[in-house]
């Protein structure tokens, strides 16, 4: 049974002037996923985010977020969404225990302090947030964006500028969220990022929705070409003119011999039979499904 | 209302530790204060006669029309007042805060100076039975000049804008406003000019109703126009505010926050009239 949708967009325009940022998007988002936004610049996601947010208004179509409307009744929307904004948003002089007091105190809620300790800045409750490292700076935008505990929770680019080690801990806290319930609807350029988090992604071209559906289906929906890499002693391949079954491709790229394949299953043992055969050991042998980075440039070069 | 005082709490802090907005409330006016009490005292002793006041229009002007605006326009360029926005802090709120918190710092320096300009410059007190004159025409002055402040950063494309603008009304008012050189010094011709600026209407409701001294405005037509001026520069500074990175989406703006300088306008234009 398919959980309630929290978020929907239906015929969503916006314009700027003569620009026609959106044209006619339409999407629902379920509670308790983590639905993906992704696309190059200029392809619509801060205009949607913003909207959806009740920052900007819309030109048509209609926008609904657990019943309420964000442009005709934003003061009800603040307490069911959670922003964590892609640029700082805080005064620079402001501590993070101020930061945390000032917003709980527009939200009505008590002060979370244990979101604070929970996200590693109880150490750092004195210090001023322009004196944080950048890491440290999107994790208290990340704890006061849940600290009032929203329903729906909006993340643009929230790991963009972050260290490995930073990287995955907020990963490792979305998911945390996300099970504890919360719907999380995040605007990214990364897509490992989004392949990794998502449960649903959309990619947005030119204001209109290009591709929709879970990564896998969305990379399995590509071209379909598997990509096998091969290292071997003697580099036999490199100069080989052996057709190899349903390969439409080869390349030599980094001491590897690349092959795209339509069906791995069939290429794979001609290569190594023929490696044996011309007396070369195999060093490395690497089989990669299109990733959703593939998939998107193939989308956004189609297109 | 917690929120509100949250608000307030934190703005009034980051008064004490943003190094320029200290200098600003503070060091800058008490500092030429001190030199003004030092030297000016001995070259020109009618100036002790009015020096509490001066020195409090003076501190007043800095904290608010070099001060208050920068902050706000700094604020709105980082994207703090969308973050405000989303989090359901009210426009009226990001108006009136920074407006209430300088004025907490301008009573903190206007205290210092009342306390001390006499005993340690021989500057003349305010008349006995006049205190709370003198806290109305503090209290009206400040809120006008925060008005005007807080407009200058609503309406100000960027920081060096706001120096413009603050400079426009501060350096004039400093030669004119009988700060330095008592009105009726000034070639007649300059009156009406010097009347144009908040700081000359100030000293005028100073002069008259706290100092007990002659004025060429009465002082009640002087503090009503301050608060008609601060009145207008407050309704146009929440009519004209925006969250966005951009000063203001409403069309002409600037011609519009020129209305605030209104009752002045038409004091001057009274005063050049019976010329």
């Amino acid at each position: 049974m398919q959980s309630e949708v929290v978020l929907s967009v239906r015929n969503f325009r916006k314009k700027y002037g003569s620009v026609t940022a959106v044209d006619d998007l339409n999407f629902e988002v379920r509670r308790g996923e983590i639905y993906g936004l992704l696309g190059p610049n200029g392809a619509g996601k801060t205009s949607t985010l913003e909207t959806l947010e009740g920052l900007r208004k819309p030109d048509g179509g209609s926008l609904n977020i657990l019943g309420v409307d964000p442009t005709r009744q934003p003061q009800k929307l603040r307490n069911l969404i959670g922003v964590q904004l892609q640029s700082s948003g805080l005064p620079p002089m402001m501590t993070v225990e101020e930061a945390m007091q000032f917003f709980c105190a527009y939200h009505g809620v008590p002060a979370r302090m244990d979101l604070i300790d929970r996200l590693g800045l109880i150490a750092k409750r004195r210090v001023q947030f322009s004196q944080l490292s950048t890491g440290l700076q999107r994790r208290l935008t990340l704890a006061l964006a849940m600290a009032h505990r929203p329903q729906v929770l909006f993340l643009d680019e929230p790991t963009a500028g972050l260290d490995v080690p930073s990287r995955i801990e907020l990963h490792e806290l979305m998911a945390e969220i996300r099970a504890g319930g919360t719907t999380i609807l995040l605007a990214t350029h990364d897509m490992s990022e989004a392949e990794k988090m998502a449960d649903r992604v959309a990619i947005l071209l030119r204001g209109r929705i290009a591709a929709e559906g879970a990564p896998a289906q969305l990379t399995a929906a590509g071209s379909g070409l598997t990509k096998i890499s091969v290292m071997s002693e003697s580099n036999c391949l490199h100069a080989s003119a052996t057709a190899f079954p349903a390969v439409s491709q080869r390349l030599v790229k980094d001491e590897y011999a690349v092959f795209y394949s339509s069906h791995p299953g069939q290429t794979v043992p001609a290569i190594l039979a023929y490696l044996e055969a011309c007396g070369d050991a195999l060093i490395d042998l690497r089989v990669e499904r299109p990733s959703l980075e593939e998939r998107f440039l193939e989308i956004t070069q189609a297109n | 209302m917690t929120a509100f005082f949250h608000h307030l709490a934190y703005d009034f802090r980051t008064g004490l530790r943003d190094k320029t907005q200290m200098l600003m409330f503070y060091l800058f006016p008490l500092f030429f204060y001190a030199m003004m009490g030092l030297l000016m005292g001995k070259v020109n002793p009618g100036f002790l006669a009015t020096m509490i006041p001066a020195m409090i229009v003076f501190a007043g002007m800095s904290s608010t029309l070099l001060a208050l605006p920068g902050p706000v326009v700094s604020a709105r360029e980082n994207g703090v007042y969308r973050s405000f926005r989303i989090n359901g802090v009210p426009a009226m709120n990001i108006v009136l805060i920074p407006m209430l918190g300088t004025i907490l710092h301008m009573a903190v320096c206007a205290a210092i100076i009342t306390l001390t300009a006499a005993p340690l410059f021989g500057a003349a007190r305010p008349l006995p039975g006049r205190e709370l004159a003198g806290v109305g025409v503090f209290l009206a002055t400040s809120f006008c000049l925060a008005a005007l402040g807080m407009l200058i950063g609503v309406i100000s494309p960027n920081t060096r804008a706001t120096v413009l603008y603050g400079q426009a009304l501060y350096l004039p008012s400093i030669m004119l406003s009988g700060m330095m050189i008592p009105l009726d010094m000034l070639p007649k011709g300059l009156i009406p000019a010097a009347l144009l600026f908040p700081g000359t209407h100030s000293m005028e409701a100073f002069r008259g109703a706290v100092m007990g001294l002659p004025t060429m405005v009465s002082p009640l037509l002087a503090l009503l126009a301050l608060l008609a001026s601060g009145a207008i520069a407050l309704g146009l500074a929440i009519y004209l505010f925006d969250w966005d990175s951009r000063p203001t989406g409403k069309p002409r703006a600037k011609a519009l926050a020129a209305l605030a300088l209104l009752p002045f306008v038409v004091l001057a234009a009274g005063n050049w009239l019976s010329m």
